[in-house]
């Protein structure tokens, strides 16, 4: 196997002395869908914001064990964070466009990073949000207010506003579960073209949407990795028991 | 009497005693409005007094004010603002962040009088200011700072959480999710805290005693370090310590303080309710 | 991924760790500012203490020109102004905040609280100016005592400058009573009424407290408004006449003789033993009441 974009060893993750994520390793591939699925309070979302260390913004909070990108310690003392997250970028479960125009939104991840350069800033506009889904419906209102959008729309805008940064890799956290299946499928659709220049890791909704989009999913229970495999392994043949009896919905 | 009567008969009373507070407060203000409105003037608005300041106009008072509200607008919003920062978005619950509350409770519990013995003691003497605007404006703007930074913090505080994690998560440092992001969405209740703070300072009186008013003093301030007229001393001045002054007179000077510090909290009222419903989340 | 110019980036991360840097001073400022206060205020206050005997310092008489120091007037010409304040202040303010937060339709509570926050705006010189020339004549006139000017005069004054402050602290109170509580209380078959008085109230009344402790500083510390209507003698207020007699408080002590005092005088240092007394006292008073909110933040709040 080629080097894997995202390794993650022997993870572990609480809050005050509540053990989250327990001793998670994992290999991620370069240029593919990552699902990470389980039962509410398995520690995805957890470890999902680990990895472009989101959680440094919340108090109380301790890490073990190391996530390395490209082979580099993120949490390593020469790690500008700023510029990991421009790196990795994330979408969060419910739309949470900033306040200002849709080109503001989009383009306010350059601005920070102080690109002032109006032809690139057009052409990063365009380019993300074509990626996204959403320029044929916003090309004609670029500076209407972002909230204007649909729920939708604004999901696929906070698509756009991480793409418009070029990052290695996208996060995705449960980024449909406020839309409606028609929203949802055009998500979907953005994420298997993108996923040719991005390496995509995703928790899902469903199981469904699990077994829809993945290309490997990993199964989360209580802060465990159960099983990690491709797509078809997973959900056709589970070799452990208690991955059958969640994607079979026998769970509970 | 049935238990519904007492019931009505009880909310009748409260509305009565809301009335009694708020009734009182309408008389001051329209028997200054009415006995006022003689006195004012052109003239009266933008003549020295004359004739042992029963005649003439305010002149120099209005305009020591006025740059004494700006003087300590110039102290006050800096550190104002910096400090709500620091406590809402930097602070943690610490021992440290509780001293600076338990200071900040403090600041806004000390009388002014005793701000005035304190800018006496430190900037007229102490740092050789002399009586100056100077000198008062930094007394005022310390006394300030309590109104503009809770007014403030609540104002930031009011902005999402999400908007912080959004703006981290596009490769944002701290500094910039406040600078592009928290601050735009707090200016509305910032200046709203900043007016309150402002407008306190414009109508005090006790702070300025010793620190840069003048008794009499008919001509404008040259620099920073000059004595200044100012309103509230002047309404003070006329009122105890000039006998036969005209009533006129009197009334139109307190209806001048009252219409600029009434403007004053108006305005921060109209800017707080005109961006509450305009904002977006 | 986005490659920012390395110098650049450099000089970004430089002024932002200044600009950090000097929120963090600017959020301590405060503390230092209190600091500076108590020290300035010792520094030219304590002399006092060696200057005059103690017995002369809480003496019964206040004549400066005498070398007579007596504070003992000045302080009881204060807790009685500030007493009579909170008399006619507490029941107003508490009933009015109950009445907006509990009873007030909304047109009532639309127009009534933009109001009181007016009258929290309005200068203490222009109350006092108005108190000299409207109110003591009335009083003057309807009792039948010598002079308008006395305790009762300014306690009316500074109570309704403390209104302000007791109305929006204690309708935050009552606005933290969790409405449970008043779901129980009229599910047991009691009215509103007797629901806001026996379960509302009672459960606020910590906060009520906080309440009644920040306008009992505030009229403390009220200067101007006391200084110009409560008639500035100071004698001791042992008589029963003495709620419609003159008084004279230390704030106004302080601001109508420091004028004319020489520099490290006595008598200068004397005024500012008065504020350090004036300083410890409205420090003790917000230490009480902040503890209460403290408390209930530590509580998890009651919301």
């Amino acid at each position: 196997m080629v080097d894997p974009k995202i390794h993650l060893d022997k993870v572990s993750y609480a809050y005050g002395d509540n053990w989250v994520l327990r001793d998670v390793t994992l290999d991620i591939a370069a240029n593919s869908v990552t699902v990470f699925f389980g039962p509410a309070g398995s520690g995805k979302t957890s470890l999902l914001r680990l990895i472009n260390r989101l959680n440094d913004l919340v108090e109380g909070t301790q890490m073990k064990g190391r996530i390395l990108l490209d082979g580099q310690d993120i949490y390593g003392s020469d790690i500008h964070v700023p510029q990991l997250r421009q790196r990795v970028g994330m979408v969060f479960a419910l739309p949470l466009p900033l306040p200002g125009t849709i080109r503001e939104n989009v383009l306010y991840g350059l601005k920070l990073a102080g690109i002032r350069d109006t032809s690139r800033l057009d052409e990063s506009l365009e380019r993300s949000l074509t990626q996204a889904a959403l320029w044929e419906e916003v090309k004609d209102r670029l500076d209407d207010p972002s909230t204007d959008l649909s729920g939708g729309q604004q999901q696929r805008l906070c698509i756009a506003r991480s793409l418009a940064l070029e990052p290695d890799v996208l996060l995705l956290d449960e980024p449909t579960s406020g839309l409606d299946p028609i929203s949802t499928r055009k998500v979907e659709d953005s994420l298997f073209a993108l996923k040719q220049q991005y390496s995509i890791i995703i928790v899902p909704h469903s199981i469904q949407q699990a077994a829809r989009i993945a290309d490997q999913a990993a199964f989360f229970l209580m802060g465990e990795l159960v099983e990690y495999a491709p797509r078809k392994e997973l959900f056709t043949q589970p070799r452990d028991k208690r991955t059958e009896d969640y994607v079979t919905g026998r769970f509970g | 009497m049935s238990r519904y009567w007492v019931q009505r008969l009880g909310f009748a009373l409260l509305g009565l005693t809301a009335l009694a507070v708020v009734v009182p407060m309408l008389l001051v203000i329209g028997t200054i409005v009415v006995e006022g409105m003689g006195a004012i003037s052109w003239e009266f608005i933008t003549a020295m007094p004359s004739d042992g300041m029963k005649e003439g106009g305010i002149f120099p008072a209005l305009v020591g004010t006025l740059l004494l509200t700006l003087g300590t607008a110039l102290v006050a919003i800096p550190i104002g603002v910096g400090g709500t920062i620091y406590l809402a978005e930097y602070a943690r619950d610490t021992w440290v962040s509780r001293c600076i509350r338990l200071a900040i409770i403090n600041l806004a519990g000390i009388p002014s009088i005793v701000y005035g013995l304190f800018g006496l003691g430190m900037f007229v003497l102490f740092l050789k200011m002399g009586t100056s605007i100077l000198a008062g404006a930094l007394t005022l703007a310390i006394m300030t700072l309590p109104v503009i930074i809770s007014t403030a913090e609540e104002a930031l505080r009011a902005v999402p959480t999400e908007f912080r994690t959004v703006s981290a998560s596009l490769g944002g440092t701290r500094w910039q999710g406040i600078r592009y992001i928290i601050l735009p969405q707090a200016l509305p209740g910032i200046i709203t805290g900043v007016i309150l703070g402002l407008l306190r300072a414009a109508g005090e009186t006790a702070p300025i005693l010793f620190t840069v008013a003048a008794f009499f003093l008919p001509r404008l301030p040259q620099s920073p370090f000059d004595q200044t007229m100012a309103l509230p001393y002047h309404l003070y001045v006329i009122s105890t310590q000039v006998p036969g002054m005209p009533l006129r007179i009197q009334y139109g000077t307190a209806l001048v303080l009252l219409a600029l510090v009434l403007s004053m909290n108006l305005a921060a009222t109209v800017i707080r309710s005109y961006f509450r419903r305009r904002r977006q989340w | 991924m986005v490659a920012q110019p390395r110098a650049e980036a450099a000089q970004a991360g430089w002024r932002e760790f200044i600009i950090e840097a000097l929120i963090r001073v600017l959020g301590f400022s405060t503390i230092g500012f209190v600091l500076l206060i108590f020290l300035f205020l010792l520094r030219e206050g304590v002399p006092t203490f060696y200057e005059v005997s103690p017995s002369n310092l809480f003496g019964t008489h206040w004549y400066p020109t005498f070398d007579l120091f007596g504070t003992l007037p000045l302080l009881l010409g204060s807790a009685l102004v500030t007493v009579t304040a909170i008399l006619i202040a507490l029941p107003l303010g508490v009933a009015t905040a109950v009445f907006v937060r509990e009873v007030a339709p909304d047109w009532a509570r639309e127009v009534l609280k933009p109001l009181i926050e007016v009258l929290a705006g309005i200068p203490s010189v222009v109350l006092g100016f108005f108190g000299m020339h409207v109110i003591a004549p009335l009083i003057r006139e309807t009792l039948g005592v010598p002079t308008g000017l006395t305790v009762f005069t300014g306690g009316l004054l500074l109570a309704y400058m403390a209104l302000p402050t007791i109305i929006s602290v204690a309708e935050d109170a009552l606005d933290a009573v969790p409405k449970s509580f008043r779901d129980a209380g009229l599910a047991m078959g009691a009215t509103q009424w007797q629901t806001i008085w026996r379960v509302v109230v009672p459960a606020a009344r910590s906060g009520i407290t906080t309440a009644v402790l920040l306008g009992m500083g505030r009229a403390i510390g009220e200067t101007m408004a006391v200084m110009m209507v409560t008639g500035n003698a100071a004698r001791m207020p042992f008589t029963l006449d003495s709620l419609f007699r003159p008084a004279r408080t230390m704030t106004a002590t302080i601001a109508a003789e420091m004028g004319e005092v020489a520099q490290g005088s006595t008598h200068y240092h004397a005024l500012f033993g008065i504020a350090i007394i004036l300083f410890l006292l409205t420090f003790l008073i917000n230490l009480v009441a902040a503890s209460t909110i403290f408390k209930k933040q530590r509580r998890g709040g009651l919301r």
